[in-house]
Parts: C-alpha cells; structure tokens; sequence
C-alpha cells in the first residue's frame, strides 16, 4: 500500500495526542498551571494537528464533515465522532487543570475513555480490511494501542510504565512483522482464486491490462523500497528499546519521547508500505 | 446511506463468457466513451509520456497451463462485481457509497464523496479507481443512465460494455430471476464468482472456457499415408515377405 505521508503522519501524531489525553483525563498525573497548559496543549496540538494532516490526502476536503454521518457502519466515521468526543469532554478538565478551578474531573475520565475509542476505531480502519491481509489481523489493533499508550506514558513522566510498554511494543513489533509475513498466504487468495483460472490450470500474467500506470498500482500493487525492509524493522524496534532505556535517566525522558516518536514513523512508513493487496493478484505482483 | 439492504428486489449484474471474449478491450473503450460524456472520466497527460487515466473497466489476459495439454490464452474483463456484501459500502464515512434496495447496483453519490480513497482500499477486486481531476471515486454504474434511459432505442438500454462486445461475451440481467439469460447462463455453464472465500458475494459471474478439442495423436494423415500395394506390385509384396 502507498505510504502518504500525510497518513503515517496523522496515524503516529493523533495517536500520540490521544494516548496522552488518556493519561492527563485519568489525572495520572494532574499538572496545575503552566505545566497544565503546556502538556494538555501538547496533546490538543498533537491530536487536532493529526486529524488536519488527515485531510491532505482527501480529494475533496471541503466535504469532510459529512464523514460523521455514517457511524452505522464506518469506522471512519465513528473515528471522528470519537475523536471530537474526546476533544470536547477533555476541555473542561484541560480549563479547570489550567486556571486551577477545581472541577471534577468526571469529563475527564469520560475523556480517557473516548480517547481509548478513538484510538481502537483508528486502528479498525485497517484491521477490518480482508483485502490487506496483513492488516487484517488482532496485532492491527494491539499495536495501534501499544504505540498510543507507551508514548502517552513517556510524555506523561511516567518513566517506569512507560519504559515497561515500550519493551512491551518492541516485542509486539517483532511478533507482527514474523506474523505478517505469513499473512498473505494464509489468506488463501491466489491468482487462480483471483481469476477463477485454478479450475483450468495455473494461471500466469500474459498481458497487463494496460501499459501505463494508474490508480490501483500507484495507490495498491507498488512496492516501495522493499530491500530495505530488514534494516528499517531493526530500526523501528530498536528505537523503542532505547526509548525505553533512555527512561531510565530521569532528565532524558524527553528524549525517550522523541525516539519513540522516531521509531513509531518507522514502523508507521513499513507498516503501509509491507501491506499488500489482494487486488495486485490481477496483475501478477503477489507471490500466492 | 452506506448500511447494506438486507435484500434487493432485483440483482442487475453481467456474466462474462470468457470462453467468446478474444480479449479486443472493446468494452473497456465503450465505457470509457460513455461514462466519460456522462459523469466524467478523467485522464491525465492522455497524450503523453506517461498517460494515466480512471476506467471503470480493464481486460486482463492470463496464460493458463493445463496439467496436460497445451497452454491457453485467456481474457478476462475485470469491474465492479456489484457484491451483495459489499465492503466498499460499509466503509464509506460520508455515505457517498451506496447499493440500491431496488436493483443492487452498487454506486458512488459523487456529492458526498470526499475522496478518503477507503472503499477503494476495501474493495478485493480493484474495481474503484479515482478520478484524480475531480477528487472522486469512480465506479462501474452498469450504466444506470442507460439502461432505464427511455429516451434511448430499447436495444441500446443495456451497459455499454455488453452492447457493443463483438462477440456477445457479455450478458446483463438480472440473477434474481432464476429464468433470466444471465442465470440460465450461470446455471448451464458453472458460471463461478471470483474470490468468494472473501465472503463479499459478488454478483457478476465468469463462465469457464469450453473444454478444446484435443489434436488427435496419431496424424491425421495416418490412413493416407498406409498404402496397400496391388496389382503386380501386391504380388511382388507378397513373394518377397515369403522368401
């Protein structure tokens, strides 16, 4: 799948923002003040900028708002219910963390738990897809949650707990990358399923349907950088082992924040860009 | 509305013979001549170095080996399958994506498409392509601004695609009728859905290749070739195996 950066960049972002309005709206910790004002405004920018870089990609942007409509069946749109849900029942507390009010922090805690929905409706965007089969997966979701929650921890002080989940979202790393690889055939489509042709015999491409490009290779069937794939894995994983480290020195857990922003842009590049469609099955392109 | 409707009075779809269809991309030129007039079908630098434009149809040719036998060229059309399950539909945020109750034509209300590209992405079957100058999804319509189209000679209210295939390879009908073309067609031929294990429930079907006359072993010269001698000539034959 095509790896846009306005996607990876408001995947990692938002998530980032969301995980760490869980941590704020539990009041774990409960910052008064300008710290208040800086960490809520870190999560609002982090959450709000994301879901602006998601418009990028629209091809008609104006007509967002109507992606609230259909929470039926979307999880688009029930990932903007859930993210403006979040946005608007952390504001109290956000205020009243701020100016010292002294509110109770019930929307708060409302908050926490929207933020947890938003965060499972974006990562059911792709797991629901049978299409990518790599996706279409429950490490979809875990590691989804994991990213959000260890870089909420980490930009929340929490130097212990979030060391433990980055550990904890290095394995899931590795485990999905040895998992995902065995995805597509386990899936089960061929190009003869694709085709029908496996009743007949084995099929193979004779002639693309078109020489040019279009649509479907740019966006589904292109393979990007692929042999680098290995070096760019150790990297995103080791990234968070080191985020995890470098928590342990209490003056560095900035640091840690931005290496795990580092290697989560990593796998969030490898994370599109290894995911391949059945669709490129039509055109000769997928081992199955 | 993007929730699917529990049953669809009718289910237009097509039936592709891919044992008639020589692969001429007839219909892929027919549908974009018809649907680029009608909703618009972009192309970008058509007359280019590198041309690149949305249709709604494409013609796939696959080689198949038999495991005996020699190998077969097979064409095989590829568009929207009009799926009873349709996951494009049930992904659509804004309800831009939608399947008439009525006939199960599956479209796209270009209004309210915001161009989130995700029923394309959830679409196993590469049937969504984007308009890249309109920002939109494109899908096959069966053309419906043709095939209930009154102001047209009632031969020509069907797809554009199966009204102008040369050799009657394409079918369009409705499957809900058990005596229909298209499902007696189905039903003589094993015609066979493409990917059902997906579990999307696709309308269209493909009919299988006929099976080939196979080349005999023998030559077919054979008999010509094993002249009985006559005449003095059978006399001599006959002396000379006895000697």
């Amino acid at each position: 799948m095509h790896p846009a950066p306005s996607v990876i960049a408001f995947t990692v972002f938002s998530g980032f923002g969301f995980g760490l309005m869980v941590f704020l709206g539990l009041g774990w910790p409960a910052p008064r003040g300008t710290p208040a004002f800086l960490w809520w405004g870190l999560a609002y920018a982090c959450a709000v900028g994301g879901l602006t870089a998601s418009t990028l990609h629209l091809g008609n942007p104006e007509r967002a708002l109507m992606a609230f409509s259909q929470w039926r069946s979307s999880w688009l749109s029930r990932e903007a219910w859930a993210a403006v849900a979040t946005l608007i029942l952390c504001a109290p507390t956000a205020l009243s963390d701020w100016l010292g009010l002294g509110w109770p922090r019930l929307p708060g805690h409302l908050g926490a738990l929207a933020a947890l929905a938003t965060l499972a409706s974006t990562a059911m965007i792709y797991a629901q897809l049978k299409s990518v089969p790599r996706w279409n997966h429950w490490t979809t979701p875990a590691l989804f949650g994991a990213f959000a929650l260890t870089g909420g921890a980490l930009a929340a002080g929490h130097a212990l707990p979030g060391a433990l989940l980055a550990v904890l979202l290095a394995a899931l790393l590795a485990v999905s990358f040895r998992l995902g690889d065995a995805q597509f055939a386990r899936a089960g489509q061929t190009i003869g399923s694709a085709t029908g042709l496996d009743r007949i015999g084995t099929a193979t491409v004779f002639e693309p349907p078109h020489t040019g490009s279009n649509y479907l290779l740019r966006e589904m069937i292109h393979v990007v950088a692929r042999k680098h794939a290995l070096k760019l894995r150790s990297l995103a994983t080791a990234a968070q082992v080191a985020a995890a480290l470098t928590a342990a020195i209490p003056q560095a857990l900035p640091l840690a924040v931005l290496l795990h922003l580092a290697g989560a842009l990593v796998a969030r590049w490898l994370f599109f860009a290894e995911a391949e469609h059945v669709v490129g099955l039509y055109y000769g392109q997928r081992v199955g | 509305m993007t929730t699917l409707p529990a049953h669809t009075d009718r289910k237009l779809g097509l039936v592709i013979d891919l044992d008639t269809c020589v692969g001429c991309h007839a219909c892929v030129t027919a549908c974009k001549g018809w649907n680029d007039q009608g909703i618009g079908l972009s192309d970008q630098n058509p007359y280019g170095a590198d041309p690149s434009g949305a249709f709604l149809n494409r013609v796939h040719s696959y080689q198949v080996q038999p495991a005996t036998g020699p190998s077969q060229i097979i064409n095989l059309p590829r568009s929207c399958l009009h799926c009873e399950d349709a996951p494009c539909v049930t992904v659509c945020p804004t309800g831009a994506s939608y399947k008439r109750a009525e006939d199960g034509i599956v479209l796209v209300n270009e209004d309210a498409c915001m161009g989130c590209g995700l029923c394309a992405w959830a679409c196993p079957y590469g049937a969504r392509e984007m308009d890249a100058a309109a920002g939109v999804m494109k899908k096959c319509t069966l053309c419906v601004d043709r095939i209930y189209n009154e102001n047209l000679p009632e031969e020509d209210r069907e797809p554009a695609c199966v009204r102008t295939c040369p050799t009657g390879a394409r079918h369009f009908g409705d499957f809900a009728d058990p005596n229909s073309t298209v499902s007696r067609l189905t039903a003589d031929r094993a015609g066979y859905a493409l990917m059902p294990d997906l579990g999307t429930k696709p309308v269209n079907r493909y009919l299988p290749p006929r099976k080939k006359d196979r080349p005999q072993d023998a030559s077919l010269l054979a008999p010509l070739l094993d002249i009985k001698a006559t005449g003095f000539a059978g006399w001599l034959d006959k002396v000379l195996g006895k000697v």
